[in-house]
């Protein structure tokens, strides 16, 4: 969708952006990430031509950008810069409503825009199309500026540090937000960002910078599980370990179908089956199949009755969907070594345990 | 809350003071010798106007383009020059700017016209210049990013942007213009200064009021509009009046 071959910026003397092959497919969320100076907001710059590049080509969706009308290819690319810019000149609907005006497209239509895209960041539009931006909090004039450019439904946005502004709390709030956004609109990303969190979180591939050139450009797992050299790897912090426990969901560290027992089993079942699994303890199922409790091996053993006598409750559980870095975090919480997996309807679907998430988390390391 | 209390103090204070000026005038007699010249000043406020507006029409016309062109990236190298140049315009004094402009524009309007179009210009480029620099630079660059025009990029961010500061400039621009028409009938342009300086040769307090008053109620007058035309014009977002 946007390829970069061999592109290079200089300022006089100095090289800002030094021969950088790049490709983002279509859909996919590329971050820019490096040390401040490293090229990333010029390399961004470079693809909707508001700087010319030096040397190399550039090409969105199969066309050389140098070709065609920089008016025209900037109406086709949405773009998000760091400061907002929302025109303060303009009410909120005015400032979405920019490009579709510059494209000519009937207002009606337009209008209409406006109040979707407010509604889909959860801005009622009764209250703020008619605002002026100054009449705004600086988080709602960052959604406002995000889905501005999202307004003539370009297939690339150019995101600028879009959350930059943000405080943390709100930022992760937004960000949520967007990716539930692009999960439906599906559109190709470029995006800077400082913040190694915000790209583990975002992106499908990380663009490492420094000195203006490429260092490496991968999926973020492989950036945190595989550093290229000493610099990428102090980047990307000394707890890059704990960072990849977000990408990896708790489905995929878990194993399924686990042994489980019922309220009105004995004892006897429960422990002949935990010996089988090697296990120290099984949990119990309701009728339908919720996890509803445990039994421990040793509160079994040379016992008699049956398993809903002798049950305590679960020491926690993890949804399914979640990502690994809860698990670990109630693991610690609970001072336990395995959790039950649950799914949305709390069916028990399997267990986690810290070998298997140490696994997982070996699988890529071994790889190399 | 307390300014406005001040302002509204002093509100009445005028008004009060402009009634007990009234009263005294009147007991003197003055007050029917100034209407004895209403004919006179009717002509005269004509022609003191028609130089104030043509003056300053010019200058509006020059003023505001010149403004936009010396902060075009192309031009901007000029502003500092420019403004220098205009700068020193108005560090003439009026009196000498009158008569270099009568030295090789002869005696009449044409010289008054364009005195005080000089005059007139400078608070209107110079504001025209702060106004269009004020605009952030990274407005201009998202409007360049989503694809406008140069063209659009000056209609619809820049100049709404700094309308208001450019408006200030007409403001006080039109201000010292109508202010100083008077100085005119020295070189034969007319207007409300042939009562005044006449009023002044002949001693007679009525012809002078005759001038001065009308020339102060239209400064007031001019200003009071340029006011509402800022409030009213510039867009809500912008404008700290609304
Ligand atoms: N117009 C310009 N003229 C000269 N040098 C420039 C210009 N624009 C950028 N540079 C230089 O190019 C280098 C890269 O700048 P760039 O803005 O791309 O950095 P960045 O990676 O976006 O940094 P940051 O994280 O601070 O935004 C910097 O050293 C900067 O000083
Ligand atoms: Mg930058």
């Amino acid at each position: 969708m946007i390829r970069l071959e061999q592109v290079s910026k200089h300022f006089g003397t100095m090289i800002a952006v030094d021969r950088i092959d790049m490709e983002v497919p279509a859909g996919a969320v590329c971050v820019m990430l490096g040390p401040s100076g490293c090229g990333k907001t010029t390399t961004m710059k470079m693809i909707n031509r508001l700087i010319p590049p030096t040397s190399g080509r550039i090409y969105v969706d199969g066309k050389d950008t140098a070709a065609v009308d920089e008016v025209a290819l900037r109406r086709s690319i949405g773009y998000v810069i760091q400061q907002i810019g929302l025109f303060p000149n303009m009410t909120i609907e005015e400032n979405i409503c920019v490009v579709p005006d510059l494209l000519g497209w009937p207002a009606a239509k337009s209008r209409k825009r406006a109040a979707e895209l407010l509604d889909m960041v959860n801005l009622d539009p009764s209250v703020f199309l008619k605002r002026y931006p100054k009449q705004l909090s600086g988080g709602q004039q960052q959604r406002v500026g995000v889905v501005r450019a999202l307004a003539a439904d370009p297939p690339v946005l150019l995101m600028d540090e879009p959350f930059g502004a943000i405080d943390p709390i709100n930022r992760e709030v937004i960000q949520d937000e967007f990716m539930k956004l692009q999960a439906e609109l599906k559109k190709t990303i470029v995006f800077v960002s400082h913040d190694i969190d915000e790209a583990v979180k975002m992106a499908s591939r990380i663009a490492i910078f420094r000195d203006g050139k490429l260092i490496q450009y991968d999926t973020p797992d492989n950036i945190l599980a595989h550093p290229i050299d000493a610099f990428v790897s102090e980047f990307v912090g000394s707890d890059r370990t704990l960072k990849r426990l977000r990408l990896i969901k708790v489905t995929d560290a878990m194993m399924a179908e686990p042994p489980r027992v019922r309220a009105e089993d004995t004892l006897d079942t429960a422990v002949k089956l935990m010996d089988e699994h090697g296990h120290v303890s099984i949990v119990m199922v309701g009728p339908r199949g919720r996890a509803r409790g445990v039994v421990r091996l040793e509160e079994a053993r040379e016992r008699k009755g049956t398993v809903g006598e002798h049950q305590e409750p679960l020491p926690g559980v993890v949804n399914i969907r979640d990502d690994l870095r809860t698990a670990v975090s109630q693991m610690f919480t609970h001072g336990v070594t395995w959790l039950a997996c649950v799914d949305d309807d709390g069916f028990y679907k399997g267990y986690v345990t810290q070998k298997s998430i140490t696994q997982v988390l070996g699988a890529t390391y071994r790889e190399s | 809350m307390a300014r406005a209390g001040l302002a509204g103090t002093l509100r009445w204070l005028v008004v009060f003071g402009a009634f007990a000026l009234g009263a005294w005038l009147q007991a003197r007699g003055t007050i029917p010798a100034i209407l004895g010249h209403s004919q006179d000043v009717t002509y005269l406020i004509r022609q003191h106007l028609t130089l104030a507006a043509i003056s300053g029409a010019i200058a509006l016309v020059v003023g505001i383009p010149l403004g936009i062109v010396l902060t075009r990236p192309r031009f901007e190298i000029f502003a500092d020059a420019v403004t220098q140049i205009v700068n020193l315009g108005t560090t003439i004094p009026t009196l000498a700017l009158l008569a270099i402009a009568m030295s090789f524009l002869g005696i009449g309007s044409p010289p008054a016209i364009f005195a005080l179009f000089v005059l007139t210009l400078l608070p209107i480029v110079l504001n025209t210049i702060a106004g269009l620099r004020s605009v952030p630079q990274h407005l201009i660059e998202a409007a360049r990013g989503m694809g406008m025009t140069p063209g659009q990029i000056l209609r619809r961010v820049e100049l709404p942007n700094a309308v208001f500061v450019i408006l200030a400039g007409v403001r006080t621009a039109f201000a010292i213009n109508i202010g100083t028409v008077p100085l005119a009938f020295l070189i034969g342009g007319g207007g409300l200064g042939e009562l005044i300086f006449t009023g002044i040769d002949l001693m007679e307090p009525s012809m002078l009021l005759a001038g001065a008053i009308p020339t102060a109620l239209l400064a007031v007058l001019i200003d009071f509009l340029i006011g509402q035309i800022q409030f009213w014009l510039v867009p809500k977002g912008v404008n700290p009046l609304r």
